[in-house]
């Protein structure tokens, strides 16, 4: 029997949003010849009541701690599959789900498709895209048989409203496994100012502003801003232009902001991995060519020291 | 304290976009004309792990694991010239298109003909793939506790302490060794090679295993790749015109207003 199991997560006691919207891609998977729609939370009964209303079928419920770690989990999750006979199971893209995707599939000898952008049900069987090569390439998968195991990306699908008119079995699962890997300690990030991955409005230099002096003239634009933010790419960074903490990128910060004001900054794939989300890109560069201004909604083609104070004027006169 | 640390080379992530091209019908990426790969970006940092890890414990063997084709060697050389001890290239064509499943297991079998390590190091995920499923994999292979995406790693007792970056802060946890941990570009700046460590490093050994040296076969994909293609990227940008770079400022900022970003 073909089904799908949702591993739901909690974080400070409540179920996250990215759970739900596990749901609702099972609920489209379902609809598309995928099985029923089973979930598994540690959690509470009542929980898995709100799982059932939000699109699950049927929910197991585990004793193991909400912040356990996958070792911890695994076993539960195991045997939800065994019991709801899941081929598909579809796991958030978070810190536990980072570590619990790999583990299950290699304990069932499949593979796990990462952070994937799309899922569809295919001559019954499961196609993930996900993005790979910094945002440049799509790659899709297929499983050659074995449990088709998928992290999905937040903000991927939508939830379902809660149907409190929805039931279904809820069951629970002893499986708990051994605890290698001890939690001593947990610190919420706290940061100064307007966190980066917070700000509505992230502006951001690139080599391209010439020397580190410029990083002044984008601060300024960002102080024109309520929930401003200034990042760098990688390679401002590695001049020692910017603190490596303001790093957009691949190995730095993920934002999606609502505006994103590149300047100077050609848009190589290191930098794109950390700010292809951006609601509203605006690209500053005098290359008209460069990927940073074909992926924006709006672009100056200027050397940005003969518009940035212009800018900053104009905006303050409209604030 | 024995330590292996995994690295990988890649397509340079600074890779212009213009400069990417995919052979769609072979479903691989073309390299770029004129630039060179690179070192993973998360791996120096394992690799500065280990050594931050052997200096404070007084002792020990760092070996480098990379596999790839022979020009990996250069990955290994870069770990070697920070201050690694030998190198380790698993090369054989049969790995020529192999995915992360069938790396794990032939990294797992290099990781116990190596013998004896008490610490694996990886880079939290590479940056082509960016899947970060390699250190689990190796984990369930070799049966070893895995603790990813660690900016702290610490000697402690007979274990280590390891802090943890999460989605919204960090977490630091207690793992018995041995044991595997990957490590995120939080971790710090790795240091970089001097010109007399890049001369030393030529001398130091690289071994290379072939699919045969490490007795697997790594078999047929369980995921395997359907499509690779590079997204249509439908370009609807808005050049802001003007006479005077003040003007494109000033229009722009109109065009912001209208469109309540501003």
């Amino acid at each position: 029997m073909a089904g799908i199991l949702v591993v739901a997560e909690k974080n400070e006691g409540e179920i996250t949003p990215a759970s739900f919207e596990l749901l609702g891609a099972a609920r489209q998977l379902a609809d598309q010849g995928g099985g029923s729609v089973s979930a598994l939370i540690a959690g509470s009964a009542a929980d898995a009541s709100t799982l059932i209303a939000h699109g699950a079928d049927a929910a197991f419920t585990s004793a193991a701690p909400e912040d356990s770690l996958a070792e911890v989990l695994l076993p539960a999750v195991e045997a939800a599959v065994s019991q709801s006979g899941a081929d598909i199971v579809l796991i958030s893209m978070s810190s536990l789900g980072r570590d619990l995707g790999p583990a299950l599939a290699f304990r069932a000898k499949s593979g796990v498709a990462m952070d994937c952008t799309a899922l569809a049900i295919e001559g019954g069987k499961l196609r993930a895209t996900r993005s790979c090569y910094g945002g440049n390439a799509r790659a899709e998968h297929t499983w050659a048989g074995g449990l088709q195991i998928a992290t999905v990306k937040a903000k991927t699908y939508d939830a379902l409203p809660a149907d409190g008119g929805r039931s279904g079995a809820v069951s629970a699962i002893d499986a708990i496994g051994e605890a290698r890997i001890k939690v001593v300690g947990v610190e919420k990030a706290t940061a100064e100012g307007v966190k980066l991955e917070d700000a509505e409005v992230v502006v951001s230099g690139g080599r391209g502003l010439g020397d580190p002096s410029g990083f002044q003239s984008l601060e300024t634009l960002a102080g024109t801003f309520k929930q401003a933010a200034v990042g760098a790419s990688r390679a401002a960074c590695d001049l020692g232009w910017y603190p490596p903490s303001q790093q957009v990128g691949l190995t730095g910060k993920v934002v999606s902001p609502n505006l994103y004001i590149a300047v100077a900054i050609s848009g190589a794939s290191q930098h794109m991995a950390g700010m292809g989300g951006a609601k509203n890109i605006v690209a500053i560069n005098r290359d008209a060519d460069c990927n940073m201004v074909k992926v924006s909604r709006f672009a100056i083609i200027e050397d940005y020291k003969k518009v940035l104070p212009a800018l900053i004027e104009e905006i303050k006169k409209l604030g | 304290m024995n330590i292996i640390v995994c690295v990988k080379q890649i397509p340079d992530p600074e890779t212009p976009a213009a400069s990417f091209k995919v052979d769609e019908a072979a479903k691989k990426v073309i390299p770029a004309q004129g630039i060179a790969p690179v070192v993973n970006p998360y791996d120096p940092q394992a690799t500065e792990a280990a050594l931050r890890l052997k200096d404070a414990d007084g002792g020990g063997k760092i070996t480098v694991i990379s596999l790839g084709p022979d020009t990996a060697r250069d990955a290994i050389k870069h770990a070697l010239a920070m201050g690694a001890d030998e190198g380790v290239l698993i090369s054989d064509p049969a790995f020529a298109s192999i995915d992360n499943f069938q790396t794990a297991a032939a990294l797992a079998a290099a990781i116990e003909k190596v013998g004896d390590a008490d610490l694996i190091l990886m880079g939290r995920a590479a940056a082509d793939w960016d899947m970060g499923v390699v250190p689990a994999g190796v984990g369930q292979i070799l049966g070893l506790p895995v603790v990813t995406v660690a900016k702290g790693i610490e000697k402690d007792g007979d274990g280590l302490t390891v802090t943890r970056v999460l989605d919204d802060g960090f977490q630091t946890v207690k793992a018995p060794l041995p044991a595997i941990v990957s490590v995120s570009n939080e971790f710090g700046e790795p240091r970089y090679p001097q010109l007399r460590q890049i001369m030393m490093a030529a001398k130091k050994t690289v071994q290379v295993w072939s699919a045969a040296d490490l007795g697997i076969d790594t078999g047929a994909s369980v995921m395997p790749l359907e499509a690779l293609y590079q997204p249509k990227v439908e370009s609807n940008v808005e050049i802001i015109e003007g006479d005077t770079p003040e003007e494109k400022a000033r229009n722009l900022a109109q065009k912001l207003r209208a469109a309540k970003l501003v």
